[in-house]
């Protein structure tokens, strides 16, 4: 197992793959440029390493998530290819593409005519996993994001709390034990002190579970609690990609902004 | 006679043409349902498409019903009447809810749990069954059900067409000016709008309360089961209704004219009197309605005139032997309808033809061939009866060589009268026992040429009712040669000159019997 923080190079920005490195996805100059000739990102070259959990930073409308798309092939890049572990996203069958990435969006999108364990047992459902593998997989996992199975395995969505749907909603997202998991601001909707509960508990199960994370904040204490590398997104472009440490220290103005928003 | 009484006595044609129409409604909205389902999620699949369709489906509810119905007599030819144009009208009357709200109800998914789905990784199969459907399920309900209510109102039209269902009813009641027949098709077909509404209403909600809570769901299902429960304890409350109360009714028709009303009224008072026998009574059929009735079984008797009977029913040529007259329709009758004549009442009432009595004086008028003189200067009014029988206008007019200044008014019986008083018409055809014709100052010019067979009345009653009610035919007999021609222009003339009640007409000229 490498280790993620060795070669996230301080205050650099993004920089080509190196071939010795165990990369989960990669981004081979990508752009996405839609009709009107704006482009929504621009030139994206970067990896994201085996393991690490990578936070893209960026005010609203940066590209952050039409990035994030374009790993699972909900979009697809008009210039250069993602690949995900090692094969462009094209060449992907995007349904199994999907099934090997977790995906977590802000408005959680769980079904709500789907109970919460039919939720959670979606994917491995759509996979065709055993009755009996994907029921203990349920429990399993409503233990794990700290839910008691007895209690809301037959609840509906709407008789959830904020924090509860998106604990489902982590639950579902690494129901069938995807390498890869997706991010989209999922604790953006949620009151500050939920909000913190959640970040602190994520950062620990990210610590235990060992996925490659790449998740969409514009809440820098959120990235700084959860990044093992940030990634600053303005206008379409990665402008800085750094650890945590080197990314407090960033000369990048955008960067300098984040961090003293943090201070206020 | 009363609404709920109709029920009783026409329960299984009321269920038979509830039937009829439930099965337009359901074949028709049941068709659109599995064709507008599948055009509107191909429409949210290929937006472009969604406008034509749409414009297209708007525009075919924007067709009047009856026109869309004259539209396709031609369109299909043989099946250009009956079932299949209905069945085809509502259809397509139906698609517009069914595929609009298909397309609004998946595109109305929320774009969260869409995108959600895409990036669990369900293919598009996937996320159409277990996502997009179960979630636009209560709007496409929705559809259904606002097809479902328009279908079981325009289906009543589809009547015109020969389609059968309640519309018949609502029909014959139009054209008897009967509001009973009217209210028997339409209360029903709005109680089954309301039931269907009520019922798709619950599911709608039963299926949107599948997203919430669970509870409630059971609650849903109470009150669909209970709507259900409602309709079908109505439908056995009609039926059950009717076999309790039914059997002891008898029901007598009478024409849309004052004479045939009183006579109605004579026939259920002595019934009643005499037996006990309850007696529901059924007015103002017109034309041939009442014999029609009588022979469909929805009135049990009648009176009606020989004469009638032998040229407008039985077609005979006419002839003047009163007597000879009576047996024939007897024994016609007997053979070919299984009714029975009883006894006539005692009076003739012809066909009067009548002029204003200023006139017939100052023109010294004494018969019809006498006033045929003046013909070409006059108009004439008749009713649609007269107007249409053997031995009615046609005839008539080339008996005595008659032609008008104009072809004849065809107008109501009772308004034909005033008609000739105020002076808008010049000659009519009454009827010899009318009152009105003293109160009015009207003169009757007398048949020289004897065209007029004779028309007396007596009761004409069906078999089965005779044998079911034994004491029925001596009742009934009691009233044989009692009612003279003065006696029943008197009669009229207390209803219809002095305004007096029927009933209390009746019952004064019974008390000294």
């Amino acid at each position: 197992m490498s280790e993620p923080h060795n070669y996230a190079g301080g205050g650099s920005a993004a920089r080509d793959s190196p071939s010795e490195v165990d990369s989960a996805i990669q981004f081979r100059s990508v752009s996405l440029t839609v009709q009107n000739g704006k482009p929504l990102v621009d030139h994206l070259r970067f990896d994201v390493v085996r393991g690490e959990t990578l936070v893209l930073l960026g005010r609203s409308g940066s590209g952050k998530t039409t990035t994030l798309k374009l790993i699972n092939r909900l979009l697809e890049p008009t210039k250069g290819e993602v690949l995900v572990e090692g094969k462009p996203t094209i060449d992907w069958n995007p349904i199994e593409l999907r099934r090997h990435i977790g995906y977590v969006i802000q408005d959680t999108g769980l079904f709500p005519h789907f109970t919460v364990e039919r939720n959670v047992a979606l994917v491995p459902r759509l996979k065709g996993w055993p009755e009996q593998k994907t029921r203990e997989r349920v429990r399993e996992l409503l233990d794990l994001v700290g839910l008691d199975a007895a209690v809301f395995s037959g609840r509906y969505p709407r008789e959830l709390s904020g924090g509860q749907r998106q604990r489902v909603g982590v639950a579902r997202a690494l129901a069938a034990d995807p390498p890869i998991v997706l991010m989209d601001e999922p604790f953006g909707a949620l009151d500050p002190l939920t909000r913190a509960e959640l970040q602190r508990e994520f950062a620990a199960l990210t610590k235990r579970l060992n996925k490659t994370i790449v998740f969409v904040t514009h809440d820098i204490r959120e990235a700084f609690t959860l990044a093992s590398r940030i990634g600053l997104f303005k206008d379409g472009q990665l402008i800085v990609l750094a650890t945590p440490e080197a990314f407090a220290a960033s000369t990048d103005p955008e960067a300098r902004a984040f961090n003293e928003s943090m201070q206020s | 006679m009363s609404l709920l009484d109709f029920f009783i006595r026409n329960r299984s044609e009321v269920l038979q043409l509830t039937f009829e129409h439930l099965l337009l409604v359901l074949v028709a909205t049941g068709a659109a349902a599995v064709v507008g389902i599948p055009v509107g999620i191909v429409l949210t699949r290929r937006a472009s498409l969604a406008k034509p369709v749409l414009a297209v489906a708007n525009m075919l509810q924007t067709i009047p019903s009856l026109a869309l119905f004259g539209f396709l007599i031609p369109v299909l030819g043989a099946y250009g009447i009956g079932r299949v144009p209905a069945i085809i009208a509502l259809f397509l009357y139906s698609l517009l809810p069914i595929i609009r709200n298909t397309f609004t109800g998946i595109n109305g998914v929320d774009p969260a749990v869409r995108e959600a789905a895409r990036g669990m990784g369900m293919t598009d199969w996937q996320m159409l069954i277990q996502v997009e459907l179960p979630l636009a399920m209560n709007v496409i309900v929705a559809g259904v059900r606002v097809a479902t209510v328009i279908s079981i109102g325009t289906a009543t039209i589809a009547a015109a067409i020969g389609a059968g269902g309640l519309g018949t009813y609502i029909f014959r009641g139009l054209r008897t000016v009967d509001r009973t027949l009217i209210l028997a098709g339409a209360v029903p077909a709005a109680i089954m709008a309301l039931g269907a509404d009520f019922a798709l209403g619950s599911l709608e909600q039963l299926l949107s309360a599948g997203k919430t809570r669970t509870s409630q769901t059971w609650r849903k299902w109470v009150l669909a089961s209970g709507a259900i429960a409602i309709t079908a304890a109505l439908v056995i409350f009609l039926s059950m209704g009717a076999w309790s109360s039914g059997g002891t009714r008898v029901v007598v028709g009478s024409k849309d004219f004052t004479e045939s009303r009183i006579l109605s009224e004579l026939m259920t008072q002595t019934i009643e009197t005499k037996t006990d026998i309850k007696v529901a009574q059924a007015t103002e059929l017109s034309g041939d309605l009442c014999h029609r009735e009588l022979v469909a079984g929805q009135i049990d008797m009648y009176v009606e005139y020989t004469g009638t009977a032998f040229t407008a029913i039985l077609k005979h040529q006419p002839i003047s032997d009163p007597r000879a007259v009576y047996e024939q329709v007897k024994r016609d009758y007997e053979s070919q309808f299984n009714l029975e004549w009883l006894e006539p009442l005692g009076f003739n009432n012809t066909f009067a033809i009548l002029v204003r009595g200023d006139v017939a004086r100052r023109l010294q008028l004494k018969t019809i061939s006498d006033a045929a003189r003046y013909a070409a200067g006059w108009r004439a009014g008749f009713g649609q009866d007269f107007m249409s029988r053997q031995d009615g206008y046609p005839g008539f007019a080339r008996t005595y060589g008659l032609k008008f200044a104009e072809p004849p008014r065809e107008m109501d019986l009772s308004l034909s009268y005033q008609a000739l008083a105020n002076g808008q018409v010049d000659l009519i055809a009454g009827n010899s026992t009318d009152g009105l014709i003293d109160k009015l100052g009207l003169f009757q010019l007398e048949d020289d040429r004897h065209y007029f067979p004779p028309y007396e009345a007596a009761p004409v009653v069906r078999r089965e009712t005779l044998d079911r009610y034994p004491q029925l035919r001596n009742a009934i007999n009691s009233l044989a040669g009692k009612i003279t021609n003065e006696q029943m222009r008197k009669l009229n003339y207390a209803v219809d000159g002095e305004r007096r009640d029927v009933k209390e007409v009746v019952r004064e000229f019974l008390a000294p019997l």
